[in-house]
């Protein structure tokens, strides 16, 4: 085994770290660059002796091929699934006789990954993390693996109408973009990737260039910036380019049935928003949060809910891609019940945009979505976790003492103007599951306009 | 977790293998939680877990009751309850308590279980005195209308249908957990049977609320960026001057010794991935052959907690009859508790085959025992994943808050890494010889059934 020699060769590597102190608020950002250029934003926390390293490189599965859908995902699992001289079962030894998690995890624009380790063993785990990330095997019998579990997932999918639901929804919404396919892939997919196209993933994917890092926990830049290298600094400089084109939704008030026997009907609806960079991103937060982001508090929430107990959750949010931006709601009703709780949600999401939030509202949401911001605080990892969002957004380092001030100066006529652009029911796309009853004949969408009923998976 | 739902042992297991599970610093004498105690004049008792990592707490009020106190025909009045708690006191009118806590930048929710019931939020420090007043409040001050009722009830028979009906898999592992329990309240689901939620009233809800929940049978626990000196004159001013009444003891019908496998299989036309899942009735820390509860723990982690366990080893890599295989055990229950198996089906392979390679592999497990190095193993990653325990706000407040509510104390939640690092080997083997027994077991089988 490998492991021992690399230890002690990158041991002796001399380090030169620079780091930057960039906030002296609540929390404290330090930029920390390694000696070979790498660079992640640290907050060091001594209450436990370990370290939670959050990463993300851009390019997800949205980059995958039409006939290759669930590379990403697929080739996301296999990393951990051998490299090196390790195969499958040792690999997985490492990680579990000392308690490291080590995993990845592809979306539509990004691959994720997290290690979590305690100090003692965190050489190990950042040689690990290399092995991943550059020597994996796709070892036969891993692959082979890794493809029945996810069709068993796809498989379980299908049987959910919640995930089915939402798969609709998403294939319908971009019938001819990478967003309307399924990140998991579809059986037909599925059942001919090679470890070739995990290899071409690996190669065009994962490189410095494109990668995002946030760490948490009891590490000295001095100490960081070697682990840096040692995991990342094999990676290739450049990255491929990122070829998904922008895309619009353009609704049409549509709504479409997929017929299944539950006794509960899901629905899903959505339509056009905003990406993250526009500069009526809070504005619109402020509106989904009273409309139906709030929780227990959405107007959504008050009327389908509490008052007529026609749902146990209602929700919408704004969904902020990389080259496109969705406002999209979910809830989920008995079969004989659908068309009422339509009718409310459709009422709630036209008097949001004739009438847009009162003045107490506005002031109720500030007061949440600034107060709450650092409750995200409690762990090591969901705090890296914010560091590489707020790094992936390029929203700068000093975003967290900004974002009170960029909340509280949205003003209730912000609101207005962006609760009537933002919203229109008109352009909602609604996909049900389940046996409803009660919908007018052309929302009964007989044979479904967008695709087969028994169809395994769909969407993002 | 779901909002102001449940926890049960069967839905949330990997949840709460979690939540049981990672407690403790190493094997050395250190301390898990390092919690501080007292108990107000009234009987409450007050835990505090010190993290000073951000300025915010999580604030927990316990209910010493759950679904398994329950009378016959009103299955689902524990959870019920839960809900109607955010319906409003004679000071906070229906659905403001939320939007209070909002408003100060919180948030809230709550969970019930077999054993308990509890209630939460999580805010900034400064935050804290506004919550403890709010839930001090409804703690005394609950205030109840058909009006608010009637709708919560149809709120939760949706909830129902999403969590439950809809899915055949839950349904199945309802139909399991009510196969093992022959006379034990455990074997009704937690949420309730329908058909009795359907018939719950406010008069139910009002009984339920005023014989359990009263201070003496409360647990407070703050976990967050605050001293005991800060907390102790708090917990007074809010809940101390609570008046406190005695709660009546928790009679449950208990189990008769097994005599008998069972079988349960559903069919349902939507079902595409078959699972194999089965229970076994299993002591817990308090109830049965209680010496086993270590050593179940240890079991569990080296037949199915990881990938390099026996069951993934065997049933997914080597014989490639299963997509995932994996165990579980809770030994935080107040009456006899359960360990879990389950294994999803690979595509292509059979159903026999599967529970045939299951049944060697404990057979195996039975006849020939155990390496000493794999205990070790096990034991090793059980601690060594324990040492992670302090890293979330809100960890070490749901292991104690789990561990009082069913009859456990805060010495044992700290002795745990000593406890599970004296576990042998002998005592593995004899603890799965004792509960791995067929006729403590209930085999649920999901499959496909072809549509007509």
């Amino acid at each position: 085994m490998s492991f021992r020699i690399l230890t002690i060769r990158l041991v002796a590597v001399v380090t030169l770290v620079i780091a930057t102190v960039a906030s002296a608020s609540a929390v404290e950002i330090e930029q920390v660059k390694s000696p070979g250029g790498i660079e992640a934003w640290l907050i060091r926390d001594r209450m436990v002796p370990l370290v939670s390293m959050h990463f993300a490189f851009r390019g997800g599965a949205a980059t995958d091929p039409a006939g290759k859908t669930g590379r990403a995902e697929m080739t996301a699992q296999l990393l951990t699934e051998g490299a090196g001289d390790l195969d499958s079962q040792k690999f997985a030894a490492m990680l579990e006789d000392r308690a490291i998690s080590l995993g990845f995890d592809a979306g539509l624009d990004s691959i994720q990954g997290s290690v979590k380790t305690l100090n003692e063993h965190r050489d190990t785990a950042f040689d690990l993390l290399r092995l991943a990330l550059t020597r994996p095997r796709f070892d036969a019998e891993a692959v082979e693996r890794v493809r029945a579990q996810t069709l068993a997932a796809i498989a379980r999918d299908a049987e959910n109408p919640e995930t089915l639901a939402r798969r609709t929804w998403w294939a319908t919404a971009f019938p001819d973009h990478p967003y309307g396919r399924p990140v998991r892939g579809t059986v037909e997919t599925v059942t001919r990737l090679q470890p070739d196209d995990f290899r071409d993933f690996v190669r065009n994917r994962l490189a410095r260039d494109n990668l995002i890092i946030g760490v948490v926990g009891d590490i000295t830049p001095d100490e960081l910036g070697p682990l840096l290298d040692r995991a990342f600094g094999d990676l290739p400089a450049r990255s491929a380019p990122v070829d998904v084109p922008e895309v619009e939704f353009k609704g049409d008030g549509r709504t479409t049935v997929v017929n299944r026997t539950v006794p509960q009907s899901v629905m899903v609806f959505g339509e056009d928003g905003i990406k993250r960079n526009h500069p009526d991103w809070f504005a619109a937060s402020i509106v989904n949060y009273i409309l139906g982001g709030g929780g227990f508090n959405s107007r959504l929430m008050t009327e389908v809910r509490e008052k007529r107990g026609l749902t146990y959750g209602v929700y919408t949010s704004l969904v902020a891609l990389d080259h496109t931006g969705l406002v999209l709601g979910s809830s989920s009703t008995a079969n004989a019940r659908v068309a009422q709780a339509l009718d409310l949600i459709r009422a709630e999401w036209r008097r949001m945009k004739e009438q847009g939030p009162t003045a107490d509202e506005l002031a109720d949401a500030k007061s949440y979505l600034t107060g709450s911001f650092k409750l995200q605080l409690s762990s090591s990892m969901s705090i890296a976790s914010m560091l590489v969002a707020i790094q992936y957004d390029n929203l700068g380092i000093d975003y967290i003492d900004r974002r009170d001030a960029l909340i509280n100066a949205v003003t209730i006529d912000d609101v207005r103007r962006v609760a009537g652009q933002l919203l229109d029911p008109a352009r909602m796309l609604t996909v049900i599951v389940g046996d409803p009853a009660g919908l007018a004949p052309d929302e009964s969408g007989a044979g479904g306009p967008a695709m087969p009923p028994a169809r395994p998976a769909q969407g993002g | 977790m779901a909002h102001r739902s449940r926890l049960t042992i069967a839905w949330l297991a990997a949840l709460l293998a979690v939540l049981v599970d990672p407690i403790g610093m190493r094997s050395a004498p250190a301390q898990v939680f390092n919690p501080e105690s007292f108990t107000l004049s009234n009987g409450m008792q007050v835990v505090l877990i010190a993290n000073h990592r951000a300025p915010i707490v999580t604030h927990m009020v316990w209910y010493k009751v759950g679904a398994a106190d329950e009378p016959p025909m009103k299955s689902g009045i524990a959870h019920f309850l839960e809900h109607l708690m955010f319906r409003g006191t004679k000071n906070i009118p229906p659905g403001d308590f939320s939007k209070v806590v909002a408003r100060l930048g919180g948030r809230d929710n709550a969970f019930t279980s077999y054993d308990y019931t509890a209630y939460f939020q999580v805010v900034a420090r400064d935050r804290l005195e506004d919550v403890m007043r709010l839930e001090a409040d409804r703690m005394a001050n609950l205030m109840l209308t058909d009006a608010v009722v009637d709708p919560e009830r149809d709120v939760i028979r949706e909830e129902r249908r999403q969590v439950v009906e809809n899915r055949p898999l839950a349904r199945l592992r309802e139909q399991v957990q009510a196969s093992l329990y022959l006379n034990h309240p455990y074997g009704r689901p937690v949420i309730g049977w329908d058909h009795e939620i359907e018939h719950l009233t406010r008069a139910d809800a009002l009984a339920w609320y005023g014989t359990w929940y009263t201070p003496s049978n409360a647990i407070l626990i703050v976990a967050g960026d605050i001293t005991a000196e800060e907390l102790r004159p708090l917990a007074e001013k809010y809940y101390g001057r609570l008046k406190g009444g005695q709660v009546p003891p928790r009679l449950r019908p208990q189990e008769p010794p097994p005599q008998a496998a069972r079988r349960v299989e559903l069919k349902d036309t939507r079902v595409r991935q078959p699972t194999l899942t089965r229970l076994w009735l299993a002591p817990s820390y308090t109830a049965g052959e209680r010496e086993h509860a270590y050593a179940l723990q240890v079991l569990s982690e080296l037949l199915g907690g990881a990938a390099t366990s026996r069951l993934y080893r065997t049933l997914v890599i080597d014989k490639q009859l299963a997509t995932s295989a994996g165990t579980w055990y809770e030994p935080d229950m107040l009456d006899l508790s359960s360990f879990g198996l389950s294994a999803n089906l690979r595509p292509g392979a059979d159903m026999r085959a599967l529970e045939a390679a299951i049944d060697a592999e404990i057979e195996r497990l039975l006849k020939e025992g155990i390496e000493a190095e794999e205990v070790e193993r096990a034991k090793k990653r059980m601690q060594a994943a324990a040492a992670y325990a302090r890293d979330e706000l809100s960890t070490g407040a749901r292991v104690i808050g789990t561990a009082l509510a069913t009859g456990q104390t805060i010495a044992d939640v700290e002795a745990w890494p000593q406890r599970i690092a004296a576990v042998t080997p002998a005592q593995v083997i004899a603890a799965a010889r004792y509960v791995l027994r067929p006729e403590r077991s209930v085999t649920g089988l999901l499959l496909p059934e072809p549509s007509s």
